[in-house]
């Protein structure tokens, strides 16, 4: 069976747009770590794909770049929270408020 | 194997190498590496990126703009200029960051390691002819500025400020990479020149995809940049990261940013303008007024110049917007100019915030010109130069821009501009008379460290002398935007 390409792509932006609305709607900073890194690997797939259709194998070499990028990201971010934990035993993001915007 | 040229990728190694060189010292020496080593580190490569950006400068006008590591990085006028005043910024930075690091508990390799690194990315950024290199960049740059915020382990606001800059920057740079994405299925290609050559030459069928490509770009920007209203996060993680971390944010971070949004725009998608010029438009009227009002009320000083730097940014935005080449080198000359004024703006506030860095109330700087005169006299023409007042580079950036958004038929748009500036006036000069006040408040004086002081006084005499004589650094600016790389 042969599955379109553009269907990976709206594939992809549905992954993507949940996770856009996790990060904006979840309080909890690891859930939204979560949603940080499947927004994330929307965007590989959606690499993939345009990699597949143009037949380019530019694409491909962007998601290592990405792959990488968000190990990083997520390494950093883990560490901060654990510091902040460390010191407020807590991880949700309404009880760090002690900055007004 | 695609052929590398050292010279154009010579500053971001040597800033990775003293990142390294920083690390491995703390590692494997038996006590910490002390602050005046560390800090002399910093600022002898900060001068190597100038020196070397002037070598690349003698080389560019000789030679012209080229393009190396198979066209991903460029040397052209605009990133030699760019990379010079990263150089600058960080000289800066570090010397303000030296006498905080001297009386604070923060590890000065920790801050130097990081801070380093952050600048490489800054310079790739600058650099960059690709859509993920700049996403390299980006990441490199705000990997380091995330722990970077959060160091100040005896204020529980640094970690909560590094929290909300890590989910927010995170979520843009996941923006920004899905636009590269997007553009690169409307292109079949990352690369900036490419893409322009490509638009100029094909007619889309479906220009949707270009469409949410770039504009995801922008949305990506914009939140790099703060500009209203994606600059929710930058008031709390201006307060929240230590102040000199702040002023490094403040001023690499614009830069980095700006020259990467200036070559997106210019270079790939110039044959775009009628679509993204509306979307910037937006933007500065926003960044403008808003980022003006808001500083009005704040009582934080580091917060009053958080909301002043969403009005710069508007500024500099306003250059981008026409879309010209006097447009681009109105936005640079701003960022050349901007980025000492407001790092020797936040070295005071380093000075005023005392050991703990926790003290930012503006009362705190009422009658500060009649204990120090040097000092108040100082932050005021600082001050005054944000503000836009004749005789300081801050006039010069901001008629720049004018002049050139009026030239390209945005009389509309300079003139909101013109109005945020006009509230923002208020404020600074609130402050500046704050400074003058009678009956000071507190009569402990602020202890001036020597590295700090001569961190503010090199932006200062920056804003006077070239406020007298802009001519040298504005032809420039000028050179430089037409030494610009297709």
């Amino acid at each position: 069976m042969n599955v379109p390409a553009a269907w990976y792509l709206v594939l992809a932006a549905v992954l993507f747009g949940i996770g856009a609305f996790g990060l904006l709607t979840r309080r909890s900073a690891l859930i939204m770590f979560m949603c940080l890194e499947l927004m994330l690997n929307a965007v590989n797939l959606t690499f993939v794909s345009f990699s597949r259709t143009l037949s380019d194998v530019a694409g491909q070499v962007s998601v290592f770049f990405v792959m990488v990028v968000a190990a990083a990201e997520v390494t950093v971010g883990l560490g901060i929270v654990v510091a902040i934990f460390r010191r407020r035993r807590t991880t949700s993001v309404d009880e760090l408020s002690e900055m007004k915007g | 194997m695609p052929s590398i040229d050292y010279l154009a990728i010579l500053p971001a190694l040597v800033l990775l190498g003293a990142s390294v060189l920083t690390l491995m010292l703390s590692a494997l020496l038996r006590h910490s590496l002390s602050a005046r080593v560390a800090t002399s580190l910093s600022v002898l490569a900060g001068l190597v990126v100038l020196a070397t950006s002037v070598a690349q400068w003698v080389d560019v006008a000789r030679h012209g703009a080229s393009s190396t590591i198979d066209h991903a990085v460029v040397l052209d006028g605009f990133s030699v200029v760019a990379t010079g005043v990263i150089g600058v910024s960080l000289v800066m930075a570090s010397l303000i960051a030296h006498d905080w690091l001297v009386r604070g508990p923060v590890s000065a390799s920790h801050f130097y390691t990081l801070s380093l690194a952050a600048s490489a990315g800054a310079l790739v950024m600058v650099q960059a002819n690709d859509l993920v290199v700049i996403f390299l960049g980006l990441e490199i740059l705000s990997i380091g500025l995330y722990v970077l915020a959060a160091l100040d382990r005896h204020r529980s606001a640094s970690a909560e400020a590094a929290l909300k800059y890590f989910l927010l920057g995170g979520f843009a740079s996941a923006i920004f990479i899905y636009g590269a994405a997007l553009v690169y299925g409307a292109t079949g290609t990352t690369n900036l020149s490419a893409i322009g050559y490509f638009l100029a030459g094909n007619v889309l069928l479906a220009p949707g995809l270009l469409v949410a490509g770039g504009a995801l770009l922008l949305v990506g920007f914009a939140f790099k940049v703060a500009a209203v209203p994606f600059h929710l996060w930058s008031p709390d993680v201006y307060e929240g990261a230590p102040t000199p971390v702040t002023g490094f944010m403040a001023s690499v971070v614009k830069v980095g940013a700006f020259a990467a949004l200036l070559r997106v725009l210019v270079s790939a998608l110039s044959s775009q303008l009628t679509t993204w010029r509306p979307i910037i438009w937006v933007l500065v009227a926003l960044s403008t007024l808003v980022g003006a009002s808001m500083a009005l009320v704040q009582r934080n000083v580091k917060r009053m110049l958080a909301y002043s730097s969403i009005n710069h940014a508007g500024f500099i935005l306003l250059g981008v917007w026409a879309g010209t080449v006097r447009g681009s080198a109105g936005a640079l000359f701003y960022l050349m100019t901007y980025a000492p004024v407001v790092l020797a703006s936040f070295g005071v506030l380093a000075l005023v915030g005392g050991a703990r860095d926790d003290s930012h109330d503006i009362d705190r700087f009422r009658g500060l010109a009649r204990r120090q005169p040097v000092l108040g006299a100082a932050l005021a023409v600082l001050l005054l130069s944000q503000l836009g007042v004749p005789l300081t580079t801050g006039f010069y950036a901001k008629y720049g821009v004018l002049l050139a958004a009026v030239d390209a038929g945005g009389g509309p748009i300079a003139l909101i501009a013109l109005i945020g500036a006009a509230i923002a006036a208020y404020f600074y000069l609130r402050w500046v008379l704050a400074l003058y006040a009678e009956e000071p408040i507190e009569t402990d004086r602020v202890s001036v460290g020597r590295a700090s002081g001569l961190a503010i006084a090199l932006g200062v005499v920056a804003t006077l002398l070239f406020g007298l004589w802009p001519g040298p650094l504005a032809a420039l600016a000028q050179h430089a935007t037409l030494l610009f790389h297709p």
